[in-house]
């Protein structure tokens, strides 16, 4: 199980939302983000990939080898005795980082699982003092155009006292997406796995746990109903792969099964995987 | 001097940053040469050989859109690992809310190009580095949709289709228009330092004439 991983994998994910907000957009009063141009939802690849670390974090609770470095919210302190190898360095300038790039860098990737699986920019003065990850996400999109509701609600209960004077209640907005599916593609590279950071049969296992279970702990009241529908991966016999990816993409289809009715449930999809397709040397794996 | 290559590259989104963009991005207006050899690296390259971009062609309209995300404000600090590793009670973690910097890129939509190129021998040869070996497994590679890593298009959320074109007609968006898009990034120098070298791109017909800017320096 501790092998680096010696196989290219590329997987899609499709998850859907239900009244809930999946990845609210900044530049937009945290509307669900959308594409102007087209009416498709996006969800950045950062916000799921931050989902992957909570729940990594969660399931392994820092154990050692599997720290998670881009933490979110309190922390909760809870020191384990860690095998942190001792170098003996003089104290830290320019000159020494850049002789102990290494070291270094091998010892952010044996402690934390999203350098491992991610990457991670370290502040030395060398090109490539940034550690490129194995896996690599795209942004997810939606399969139909979305609608985004804004919902009106009501607190009965106000903010300030001066507030309480001449009303008795507040306004508030929610943005909902009814009904949404999106998918997203991935990229395993056992190269960089095996030259850089380590990436091993565990990591990859738990990455994909941690795909499908990824809504299971992040429910919120702005979420809604959120949940992964399927993850299919793409195992290819050989390190650098045996067909390409988008080839590979096209083996799924995606299609709503009534042309006329806005889908409301992932029963309105149809998902079909040709596995008549498939080229040779490359295994389709149905993780959920 | 090695033999050409044409390279069928596209996506859904791209961003070929501006150096003086770097903050909020904005991307350039096509790929830069730059970027371009590193979606050939991607696929393969050796120490014996330094990838040399010819041409390119720009397929698809040039258009854009704009993506607000939450990024962090500080990189990994080689001294904060240092003293981790020194001492085994020392925490090392960023809190993404607490470094959080809200920024907006300006990314390139629905782009595709086809990129010509060629390789040529480096100091670091041997004797059984011919070109035709080189050739022949680039080839084989980019026939075969075998990559290194998957290449992306500026940043790594936005991958990068390839495929290899033969001899075809190219027709692209740009026929018959003459652009100058002004003064762009040709690539990095990494033997003297890092300096970045620029050149002047015009587009004619939707093709990019690029100079190998580093034989000249």
């Amino acid at each position: 199980m501790n092998e680096i991983i010696k196989n290219r994998h590329e997987f899609v994910v499709l998850f859907d939302v239900e009244n809930g907000n999946p990845n609210g957009d900044p530049d937009a009063g945290n509307m669900p983000r959308i594409d102007a141009e087209t009416g498709y939802g996006i969800v950045t690849d950062v916000c799921l990939k931050r989902k992957i670390r909570n729940y990594v974090e969660i399931v392994k609770e820092d154990s050692e080898g599997f720290k998670i470095y881009v933490k979110e919210g309190a922390i909760l302190n809870n020191q384990h005795e860690t095998a942190y190898k001792f170098l003996g360095l003089d104290p830290t300038n320019e000159k020494v980082a850049k002789e102990n790039r290494e070291p270094l860098r091998d010892f952010m990737c044996q402690n934390f699982f999203d350098i491992r699986a991610f990457g991670a920019v370290m502040t030395t003065k060398v090109n490539c003092g940034q550690v490129r990850g194995p896996v690599q996400i795209n942004f997810a999109r939606s399969i139909d155009p979305i609608v985004a509701q804004e919902v009106t609600i009501t607190r009965m209960a106000v903010t300030t006292v001066k507030d309480a004077e001449n009303k008795t209640n507040e306004m508030g907005r929610k943005h909902i997406v009814p009904y949404a599916l999106y998918k997203t593609e991935g990229y395993i590279s056992a190269n960089i796995a095996r030259k850089t950071t380590g990436f091993t049969q565990e990591d990859l296992e738990l990455l994909f746990e941690a795909i499908v279970n990824m809504f299971e702990h992040d429910h919120s009241a702005a979420r809604g109903k959120m949940a992964v529908r399927k993850l299919i991966v793409f195992k290819h016999d050989s390190e650098l792969g045996n067909a390409s990816s988008h080839k590979l993409f096209e083996i799924i289809s995606i299609t709503k099964k009534d042309g006329e009715k806005p889908a409301r449930n992932y029963s309105d999809y149809q998902v079909q995987v040709d596995l008549s397709r498939v080229p040779e040397g490359v295994s389709v794996i149905e993780k959920l | 001097m090695g033999y050409g290559i044409r390279l069928k590259v596209y996506g859904d989104y791209a961003c070929f940053t501006r150096p003086e963009m770097k903050v909020e991005r904005v991307s350039y207006d096509v790929i830069t040469p730059s970027a371009a050899r590193g979606i050939i690296e991607a696929i393969y390259w050796k120490p014996a050989i330094r990838w040399v971009i010819d041409r390119i062609y720009v397929l698809n309209e040039i258009k854009f859109t704009n993506v607000r995300r939450n990024e962090v404000s500080q990189k990994i600090s080689s001294s904060n690992i240092q003293a981790a590793m020194n001492d085994s009670s020392k925490e090392l973690y960023q809190i993404a809310p607490e470094i959080r910097q809200q920024r907006a890129s300006m990314l390139l939509k629905d782009v595709c190009y086809i990129i010509e190129a060629h390789f040529e021998s480096t100091n670091q040869a041997g004797p059984e580095d011919t070109p035709e070996k080189h050739y022949n497994i680039a080839l084989r590679r980019m026939r075969q949709g075998q990559c290194y890593h998957q290449p992306c298009l500026g940043t790594r959320e936005f991958a990068a289709n390839f495929e290899l074109v033969d001899n075809e007609e190219i027709k692209g968006f740009y026929d018959g228009e003459k652009m100058d898009l002004g003064w762009m990034l040709w690539d990095i120098d990494f033997q003297n330092d890092m300096t970045p070298v620029f050149y002047r791109a015009f587009m004619e017909d939707g093709i990019i004439e690029v100079k190998d800017l580093l034989k000249a320096r």
